[in-house]
């Protein structure tokens, strides 16, 4: 029997799927990074003991590591620890008060509106999938790399062993029968939620709402909910409900694509983007520097 | 758990993780729930959503705190303190929920004149024996009743008694004051008890600010009683203490007091060790007691007879009369048609106990040349046990060595790689220990089951064969059984008659010859024994040998030859009574989810309130009901009064819930059943920087289990070499000694390197940086770790004093791709008297920077170069329970 998180696809009116992860309800457990390491079959990147990394030691996303969770320990002073006096001269309440800014954040690919990356790709690696998901097919990657710079979020990596770029697909095969994504499945506590974009934007208002009205005013949505125009990426099929500004997050502010600036970035063009990759990768790459 | 058994009358979770979404608050305090119990804190984060007030009390501040709504920071071992003080709160401020305490508690009970409590001796109760370190508990009993377990206390420390309490007590005529102001009732000499933990005394012992302390103690108070609960989890924070139970007792006073056992959002979850723990206590894994909490018998009572012994360990009030159905029964599992009404059903032929076998005492044996081979199954007492230097030696003390595990653990390599043998202590080329490493199954290789935390048997089917040699426990077992049956087949010796008579009849599956654990299981639930039918719960046992069954608590779960545990439907989870999901695997006893749930209904039968109904009396059927299996004789009218020489169940009365009490009632006071009192006290850490601010004459628990040897240094009270007050605790990344973590790299990669949290002001005076390296030291030992600077520990300030904290986990070992040092070569051998188990969670250490400069353990080589090392030929000292002190 399936969990009632469980929702059935069928691909042929197939629409748009995200994922919704709610920072308020996070609890640090790293389970998403783990599953979906399981589930893609990705290697470890090997860690180190990292100094002022609180308890990420992975720290960022990889071509390996496609779900990350940040830790972010301190607030002020752009992440260095408070400095509290030696000896018996110990402020104790500062100290407690510092420490209620701990927060934790399973980070992951953004799935954009105007995926920059997709843009970038000259070969059509990076396609468009049914359900407006953002997919890099390993098999037609020639590593080129255009796709790490044009990605605002820093999310696309290349594997160190072969070059080639890897990055969350959205457990696109787990879609493909009905299955929600590892990260979200393995969740405890539904800070991860899968589901249909429309859907699942009209759900974290409704959380932003009831946050608010308990009264936590910074909650705010990153990535959806914007007006026209403001939005990021034009939207991410991956959005975030913070409390905190972005950057404390090591989330941008804003985020546009290096190869998006001076044109009029459309998902129509992605599309194409992924079509025309059969039929030449000479057309891809003029089409990923915005000749069009 | 006796601290719950001695309070509530089973030693178990009094409810389960999912009702703690209906909580109006929950406190936890001695777990980490967050870190150590992701999947479960799911409830706790369901009841924050629905505007329960979530209270996090610990030394450290963890991704626990971060959840919560308030944090609380204590110094490591100073829960009594605390809780006590809220004791004293609830009853000064008449903050206790008055109908619940008078009719379902023993507050009104009077006790004998002749008890004396700490407060008036010192910290000691009326008792003891300071040679021997010993209760009498004789003192301790109801006015005009007679005591349990006379003289049995003080020979033995023993988890035989946890689910034991009350045993041959006497209650009837015992007088009672419902107005509470006798001053020998039970609720005056508790409130004498905890006059003086005042927030001021808090502040003092514990570093917690009194408004701290009032903002907790309001929030238990605003959140209890007719319309609330309140629910409080711990976990191993709390056990691992010379006080652990006492711990538990207060937190167990403190919730009877508020009127939430029993009931819906309330209760105390107990949050066990690791999977299976509950299960591994059921059918046990201890030395000294039988499937179900039955009690071991004891060698010193050769010559008893069956009915010696259950006179001894049933009693004639309240459930425990049955005692003797369920050890005829047992019998009949194991010895078959051998057990007859004739030979007392093999009941002399039972192993008896000879004394301590505990995991310490038989380690300490071991490194005296007294035990010649050992069985490690799950376990890896190189990294995972107290003082792992001392327990890696005595594993080279032994002939031989089974080892079966998933991976090659540091318990398995000792004697090539250990900081031991790096030190030139042990030279691989003289470690006679012989080590077999047999390599164990998966859990997804294997069928059966565990049981939770919640008392939950879960079934899981077996997914894979597992690989190459690799094989289940079962399988081990149950070839290893063939195989010492066939040694003794023709054995004519009467001490092998158990061996030759065992019923050892499980069909085999597979190409392996796998037992069919279904089979096992039968016996586990019990059947008759003349049609073979699984018998549908223990209340069709019998005593007359007609019955067999394995451990009487878990009879039921293959009801009418049905797995029940391997049920997942979880129900209609919005109907009323949703969330209990009756049909989701099977709870013992009976599929009761929420025990003694007869209190969650007012004397009269009927819910306290609306919103907290869960288990009320129907006078139209005459029945007890509700979304639960009551915990009470379901056709028991709630006026039913109990005559006074009423006996079994016919002595509770209709308003009696705690049935497995000899009075029906929740113990404020115990008169039996724990060893080092009847109430909860303050006592520091055996070892702590601190004085006992309370008793300063006695510090530590006097009845506490100490192994004075020269390989056993303590820390001296108040030595100014180990000012800082160390605790040990879990990472969500890594499970326990880490042998099934570490060897993941995916999850080595989250947590790569032992650690080490210290608290920014604390390193700046020892010059640590963040990141860089730091050294642990205690009397046994060094350990080295990466520093991690961080406010979320924080110095407290304790009566004047600045007092600094280190966390450390403890899962890391010198074998694998991510080795580290190991946090328990740092303690001590200690015991909490009632159930031995260590401090670990408090101890004094001090800190420097750098990195060691010698093995770990090298302090503690020289000790016993007058001693051979390897296995001796002679016997082991005869009186070997006396080191106990």
């Amino acid at each position: 029997m399936s969990a009632p998180t469980e929702i059935a696809i069928h691909h042929v009116d197939a629409g748009r799927m995200g994922f919704f992860t709610d920072t308020t309800v996070c609890i640090g457990c790293k389970a998403c990074e783990v599953a979906c390491k399981q589930w893609n079959d990705l290697p470890a990147d090997g860690s180190q003991f990292t100094r002022g990394g609180s308890y990420d030691h992975t720290g960022e996303l990889s071509a390996a590591t496609w779900r990350h969770v940040r830790f972010v320990e301190i607030a002020e002073n752009g992440g260095h620890l408070p400095q509290l006096p030696a000896g018996n001269e110990v402020d104790v309440d500062a100290a407690v008060a510092a420490m209620e800014n701990w927060v934790f954040m399973s980070d992951v690919c953004k799935h954009c509106t105007n995926a920059g990356c997709l843009d970038a790709c000259p070969t059509g690696a990076l396609i468009r999938t049914e359900f407006d998901t953002v997919v890099l097919q390993p098999d037609v990657c020639n590593g080129c790399g255009y796709c790490v710079p044009a990605c605002p979020f820093g999310v696309v990596d290349r594997d160190p062993r072969d070059g080639r770029a890897a990055k969350c697909t959205l457990c696109y095969d787990r879609l493909q029968d009905g299955l929600e994504p590892a990260c979200a499945k393995a969740c405890p506590t539904d800070s991860i939620q899968f589901g249909p974009y429309e859907e699942l934007v009209r759900t974290a208002e409704r959380r932003v709402s009831e946050l608010r009205r308990r009264g936590i005013e910074g909650a705010y949505l990153y990535g959806a909910g914007d007006a026209t125009g403001e939005q990021l990426a034009g939207g991410l099929g991956a959005f975030f409900l913070l409390t905190e500004p972005p950057e404390r997050y090591g989330l941008p502010a804003r985020a546009e694509s290096p190869v998006q600036e001076n044109v009029v970035p459309a998902t129509a063009a992605a599309v194409a983007a992924g079509v025309l990759a059969a039929a030449g990768a000479t057309a891809a790459f003029a089409l990923a520097r915005g000749r069009r | 758990m006796p601290g719950l058994g001695a309070t509530f009358g089973r030693g178990g979770a009094t409810g389960f993780q999912q009702d703690l979404q209906h909580a109006d608050c929950i406190l936890i305090e001695g777990s980490s729930m967050a870190e150590a119990h992701p999947v479960g804190f799911r409830w706790v984060m369901k009841a924050k959503e629905r505007g329960a007030k979530v209270i996090h009390v610990d030394p450290r501040f963890g991704r626990t705190s971060q959840l919560a709504d308030k944090y609380v920071p204590i110094r490591a071992g100073s829960d009594i303190a605390f809780l006590g003080g809220l004791i004293r709160h609830v009853i000064e401020t008449e903050g206790y929920f008055r109908d619940y305490v008078v009719n379902y508690t023993n507050a009104p009970t009077i006790l004998r004149e002749d008890f004396q409590d700490t407060e008036d001796l010192g910290g000691l109760f009326s008792g003891f024996d300071p040679e021997t370190a010993t209760y009498d508990t004789s003192t301790w009993s109801y006015a005009e009743g007679r005591g349990g377990g006379e003289g049995d206390a003080q020979t033995h420390t023993s988890m035989a008694y946890e689910e034991r309490t009350g045993a041959g007590m006497d209650v009837s005529g015992v007088p009672r004051d419902d107005t509470l102001r006798h001053p020998r009732c039970v609720f005056q000499v508790l409130r004498r008890h905890f006059s003086r933990y005042t927030p001021e005394t808090v502040e003092r012992i514990c570093g917690i600010s009194r408004e701290d302390f009032l903002e907790v103690a309001d929030a238990l108070v605003a959140n209890s009683g007719r319309e609330r609960t309140t629910a409080f989890c711990y976990a191993v924070g709390w056990t691992q203490h010379t006080a652990g139970v006492q711990i538990i007792r207060t937190a167990a006073i403190l919730q009877l007091l508020l009127g939430n056992v029993g009931r819906p959002g309330g209760g105390i979850m107990a949050l066990r060790g690791h999977a299976s723990i509950q299960g591994s206590t059921d059918i046990p894994t201890l030395f000294d007691i039988l499937p179900g909490y039955l009690q071991m018998p004891r060698a010193n009572e050769d010559g008893q007879t069956l009915a010696d012994y259950v006179e001894e360990s049933g009693r004639d009030r309240g459930w425990w009369a049955f005692y003797e159905t369920y050890v005829v029964s047992l019998l009949k599992a194991w010895f078959g048609d051998a057990a007859t009404k004739r030979n007392d059903f093999g009941f002399g032929h039972l192993p008896k106990l000879t004394g301590n076998h505990s995991h310490f005492s038989t380690m300490l044996r071991a490194l005296d040349g007294g035990v010649e081979g050992l069985f490690l199954m799950g376990q890896n007492p190189a990294v995972g046990s107290q003082h792992a230097g001392l327990q890696r030696r005595a594993l080279a003390s032994l002939k031989w060595l089974v080892v079966r595990d998933l991976n090659e653990i540091e318990s398995a390599t000792f004697w090539r790689d250990s900081p031991e043998v790096e030190s030139g202590e042990l030279r691989t080329q003289d470690v006679q220990t012989e080590v077999f490493l047999m390599p164990a199954a998966s859990h997804v290789e294997k069928a059966g089951t565990f049981t939770n935390t919640q008392r939950l048997l879960q079934w899981r089917d077996q997914a894979l064969e597992p690989p190459g040699d690799a094989r289940s426990e079962l399988w081990f077992m149950h070839h290893l059984a063939k195989r010492v049956r066939a040694h003794y087949a023709n054995s004519r010796r009467r001490r092998d008659w158990p061996i030759r008579k065992l019923t050892w009849d499980y069909p085999e599956v597979g190409e392996t010859g796998e037992p069919d654990v279904e089979a096992v299981a039968k016996e586990i639930n019990g059947y008759d024994v003349a049609t073979g039918e699984h018998v549908p719960a223990f209340t069709a046992l019998k005593s007359d040998g007609s019955t067999a069954c394995g451990c009487w608590i878990y009879s039921g779960y293959f009801k009418d030859g049905v797995n029940q545990a391997r049920r997942r439907d979880p129900g209609d989870l919005d109907a009323p009574g949703g969330w209990v999901s009756p049909e989701w695997g099977w709870a013992w006893p009976v599929n009761r989810r929420i025990l003694y749930n007869r209190a969650s209904a007012d004397p009269d039968g009927r819910p306290w309130s609306e919103r907290k109904r869960y288990v009320w009396w129907d006078e139209e059927a005459g029945a007890w009901t509700g979304y639960d299996v009551p915990d009470f004789p379901v056709d028991k009218r709630p006026d039913y009064t109990a005559p006074p020489d009423g006996l079994a169940m016919d002595a509770i009365s209709g308003d009696d819930p705690f049935i497995m009490m000899p009075d029906g009632r929740g113990w404020l006071f115990a008169p039996s059943g724990l060893l080092d009192g009847p109430l909860p006290t303050h006592y520091e850490p055996f070892e702590s920087p601190l004085e006992n601010l309370l008793y300063p004459d006695l510090h530590m628990n006097p009845a506490a289990v100490k192994w004075q040897r020269p390989e056993n240094p303590y820390n001296p009270t108040g030595d100014p070499r180990y000012p800082v007050v160390a605790t040990s605790f879990r990472l969500t990344e890594h499970h326990t000694a880490g042998a099934m973590s570490r060897n993941v790299p995916w999850l080595a990669e989250l947590q790569p390197e032992m650690f080490a949290e210290v608290d920014p002001a604390l390193a700046a005076d020892r010059g640590i940086e963040d990141g860089g390296w730091m050294v642990i030291e205690t009397e046994r030992g060094e350990v080295e770790a990466r520093a991690r600077v961080t406010p979320r520990i924080r110095p407290l300030r304790l009566d004047g004093r600045v007092v600094h904290q280190v966390a450390l986990p403890w899962h890391w070992g010198y074998t694998g791709d991510y080795p580290g040092d190991t946090t328990n070569d740092l303690g001590a051998l200690s015991g909490d008297p009632n159930v031995n188990i260590q401090e670990s969670k408090a101890f004094s250490c001090n800190v420097r920077a750098g990195r060691r400069a010698r093995p770990a353990t090298a302090r503690l080589s020289g000790v016993r170069l007058d001693q051979r090392i390897g296995p001796a030929d002679d016997d082991p000292p005869a009186e070997y329970p006396s080191e106990i002190t």
